[in-house]
């Protein structure tokens, strides 16, 4: 056992080595600036075949594909605006992993805040009744005080 | 009232996790909606599998509906689906174009002989590059095309014999009734 490790890792280090290189092969690129952009939108895209992988990580076929086309799309001089709506008419918003708000899209953005505006509802509602009954409470009356069910 | 307002609580959970998984069954969440959807298809020209000299174009296919059916033979799914498009295929009423998708041909006509043809036309893209115009990004993944050469509806993921029943053969039926 003790022996067979230096192998499994030797076996793991350059198997490893082997699959980074093929998730992102070397490109041709014109200039460091380039490839910074590349990397840079690629890592906003999101991979339609494996949708929680953006196209730089993702090590699918179609992934490949996608930033071959992007590379030569950045070679004939597209702006990053130009390829996401390129992407975008071929493969809808869902590769934009920050989607734009139109109509489609509302109760994405603002989902989270109905839910929050909704929970605000509910604890001023409480806080509301709680107040209330403990101003009845403190109003001297001749009955006994009866439970008014806020015993949780 | 409000002693219940934990259980009712509780309930509108249950019924929206239910709700969840009954979503998840009848839609693939893995399915993106094509924003190509009666919209013109996109231009190509593609070489015949079996006659790799002689291209197909759109114009070649325009004039009346077709079926195409992208498909490969590394693709496990398109094996699933391929027994229904044999069944089907006679009896669609609409040419059926096979779209072989980033496949060695040799591969693609050795993985055919094996499963049959179902296909009128044969188109091979090996690299891949017309896919992406179609928004393609799996196998398979069908598109019905109309006449005038417009995207009236995909489906992506196997054929089945329900998706055929329930959607593919109303969506031709539509299509036949807009030119007599």
């Amino acid at each position: 056992m003790r022996a067979a490790l230096p192998v499994l890792l030797a076996m793991l280090l350059l198997f490893g080595g082997f699959a980074h290189a093929q998730a992102i092969e070397p490109m041709p690129f014109a200039s460091h600036a380039q490839e910074v952009r590349f990397q840079h939108l690629t890592a906003q895209l999101r991979c339609p075949m494996c949708q929680n992988e953006t196209l730089a990580d993702s090590n699918a076929p179609i992934a490949r594909d996608l930033r071959n086309q992007i590379f030569q799309l950045m070679q004939h001089g597209q702006s990053d605006e130009q390829i996401k709506q390129y992407l975008v008419e071929r493969y809808s918003d869902y590769v934009l992993y920050d989607p734009p708000l139109k109509a489609g899209t509302v109760l994405l953005w603002f989902g989270p805040l109905l839910i929050l505006l909704g929970g605000a509802g509910v604890v001023l509602m409480a806080i509301r009744k709680r107040s209330r009954g403990s101003l009845a409470a403190d109003t001297p009356s001749d009955s006994a005080p009866t439970d008014n069910g806020d015993d949780w | 009232m409000s002693r219940l307002l934990p259980f009712f609580g509780f309930v509108l959970l249950v019924v929206l996790f239910g709700f969840g998984i009954w979503w998840n069954t009848q839609h693939d969440p893995q399915a993106i909606p094509s924003p190509l959807l009666n919209k013109p298809a996109p231009a190509f020209v593609l070489p015949k599998l079996y006659e790799p000299t002689v291209n197909v174009s759109k114009s070649d296919l325009l004039g009346k509906p077709y079926l195409l059916n992208v498909f490969a033979s590394w693709c496990i799914e398109c094996g699933v689906e391929h027994p229904v498009l044999q069944a089907e295929a006679p009896t669609l009423g609409v040419l059926l174009v096979g779209y072989d998708y980033k496949d060695a041909p040799d591969d693609a006509k050795r993985w055919l002989a094996e499963h049959g043809n179902p296909y009128g036309v044969l188109i091979a893209d090996q690299p891949g590059q017309t896919a992406i115009d179609f928004g393609v990004y799996g196998a398979p993944e069908s598109f019905l095309i109309d006449s005038q050469g417009v995207i009236r509806y995909k489906h992506i993921g196997p054929m089945t014999e329900d998706v055929v029943a329930t959607e593919l053969k109303p969506a031709i039926a539509a299509l036949q009734k807009e030119t007599p």
